[in-house]
């Protein structure tokens, strides 16, 4: 492992049945970093980001967080250690209010003692949510689910923040709006993997950039050293 | 006009009976969407384990054993599903079902064994008791308890869904399991949690049926249909709903035991089932339907 890297996915395979979705990827991921992952739909982003999360289990190949080996991790244990996730899709639970989808991101014992605080701060991170905190989720617009989704990730206090394709389906004004939101988490030291299939965006948002494509990483790189041309062909396999 | 007035009186105080058996067995559909089968069985031993108490150790009441059988029962839904639904939950809808109805088997035939099919029930001095209203209208004490304490139990449920953070936790692995996971929740943890409320629930019911009627190790799936035709009617998942059902079960028995004879009391509650069943198939308070 790298001296001070904050993730390391070694070898990593992971399979659906039959189907191998990510093949032998290794890469590695420094404190306070934004990490982008870019790939078409189906080149084993979001399996990868399941994985390190522990709701994909590894055919064969290492995790490790901080040092420890969370490649056999339940999910709610990798959320313990320091691990959140947004989900592709968002996942807001309907039937709960805003505060009660905040307060469940709080769930670990750890979170829980500063729920309280960490709320605040998501208030004052997203606005709309303190305004809106006694609707239902399902009363949402798609932006503010998937600010909701984003805060409750950060109400589990984490190291590590996984973003899977938090820009799908929003107009571009509220997505700029999330990625400036994004930067302001960034600030706050957290290190961050987005999964784009947005390669203009992905590119501009971090520090160092992946192409995935059939489950394998095809391309890496900083986003000053790669071109957007050199991405797309990455990207398309041509 | 006194008649009617009893027989209204009756049925909507047997719902409250009515609701805090259904309760548990709506709470776990809607949970961990699971059908147990073996609801009632649990219930008819929280019966029996509260006639064991009541009978052993004289200086306990109805409410004291309560106190006991209760949290007793609550372990023993947390262990079921932790321990033995557990392992089958991945496997399907068929598998749980087998194993709750293999369980439900068990529970009657171990009853059998220990006590007998003989009838028994709770002695308490509330079964004797009565209120008087009018001078041709009076109210069964046990009937009121049983009202009374299916309300609170609901309520607090209620409360304990809307108010707590647990509450939120089971809401929130019942709408998506993978996400509540990932928010650092141990889903089997909260499924057994479930469990055992529900099961909780039941041995309230279970000791309050054991004070109002006779009852039997074979009890338990009479009153498994009772907790069907109260989910069907209030709806699954939903508190109130449970209340609503109850008390709509027991209005049509009593009234159909009225307008068509005894025999048909039973026939009565279940024929307005079915007609509710067609006319809105999610139940009237369904909070599922709503939320879509």
């Amino acid at each position: 492992m790298k001296s001070g890297s904050i993730l390391e996915v070694s070898n990593l395979s992971v399979h659906y049945g039959e189907l191998l979705a990510v093949e032998d990827i290794s890469f590695t991921i420094e404190p306070g970093q934004v990490v982008s992952i870019i790939g078409a739909n189906g080149a084993g982003k979001s399996t990868v980001l399941k994985s390190i999360s522990g709701l994909c289990a590894a055919s064969s190949g290492s995790i490790k967080f901080l040092g420890e080996d969370v490649t056999t991790s339940k999910p709610y244990h990798t959320v313990a250690e320091g691990i959140a996730m947004v989900p592709e899709g968002r996942h807001i639970f309907p039937r709960l209010t805003v505060r009660e989808n905040l307060l469940i991101g709080s769930f670990t014992p750890r979170a829980r003692k500063n729920s309280d605080k960490n709320i605040q701060k998501i208030y004052e991170l997203f606005p709309i949510l303190g305004e809106r905190c006694d609707q239902f989720g399902i009363n949402l617009s798609g932006g503010e689910q998937q600010m909701l989704a984003i805060g409750r990730a950060l109400m589990s206090e984490p190291k590590l923040l996984l973003c899977d394709e938090i820009s799908l389906g929003l107009a571009p004004v509220i997505i700029k709006d999330i990625y400036d939101k994004v930067h302001e988490i960034h600030n706050e030291g957290i290190s961050i993997v987005l999964v784009e299939q947005d390669i203009k965006r992905s590119l501009k948002a971090c520090d160092w950039a992946y192409v995935f494509l059939e489950g394998k990483v095809v391309l890496q790189g900083s986003p000053e050293d790669l071109t957007e041309d050199a991405v797309q062909k990455a990207y398309f396999g041509t | 006009m006194e008649e009617y007035l009893q027989l209204i009186l009756n049925g909507v105080l047997l719902g409250g009976l009515y609701a805090v058996v259904g309760v548990g067995l709506s709470m776990i559909f809607g949970i961990v969407k699971q059908v147990n089968l073996a609801h009632g069985d649990l219930m008819i031993v929280a019966s029996f384990l509260s006639m064991v108490l009541i009978s052993t150790f004289k200086f306990l009441n109805l409410w004291t054993v309560l106190i006991l059988v209760v949290p007793i029962m609550f372990v023993v839904g947390f262990l079921l599903q932790k321990y033995i639904m557990m392992r089958v939950m991945d496997k399907g809808m068929e598998p749980p079902l087998i194993v709750a109805f293999g369980v439900s088997i068990i529970v009657q035939n171990g009853l059998l064994l220990l006590f007998s099919p003989d009838a028994r029930s709770l002695e308490t001095p509330l079964a004797i008791m009565s209120i008087k209203v009018t001078n041709m209208l009076y109210i069964p004490m046990m009937y009121v308890v049983d009202f009374c304490v299916g309300v609170v139990v609901i309520l607090l449920l209620h409360y304990f869904f809307k108010k707590s953070f647990w509450g939120w936790a089971i809401r929130a692995a019942a709408d998506d399991e993978q996400t509540a996971q990932i928010m650092g929740i141990n889903t089997n943890n909260i499924y057994a949690l479930a469990m055992g409320i529900a099961i909780a629930s039941a041995a309230v019911a279970g000791t309050l049926v054991g004070a109002t009627n006779n009852f039997y190790p074979h009890t338990g799936p009479q009153y498994l249909i009772i907790a069907f035709g109260v989910i069907i009617i209030g709806g699954v998942d939903s508190m109130m709903g449970s209340l609503l059902g109850g008390v709509i079960l027991g209005l049509a028995q009593t009234l159909g035991g009225k307008f068509f004879g005894p025999g048909y009391q039973l026939l009565s509650g279940y024929v307005l089932l079915l007609i509710l069943l067609t006319i809105r198939p999610q139940g009237l308070l369904s909070k599922a339907r709503r939320a879509d």
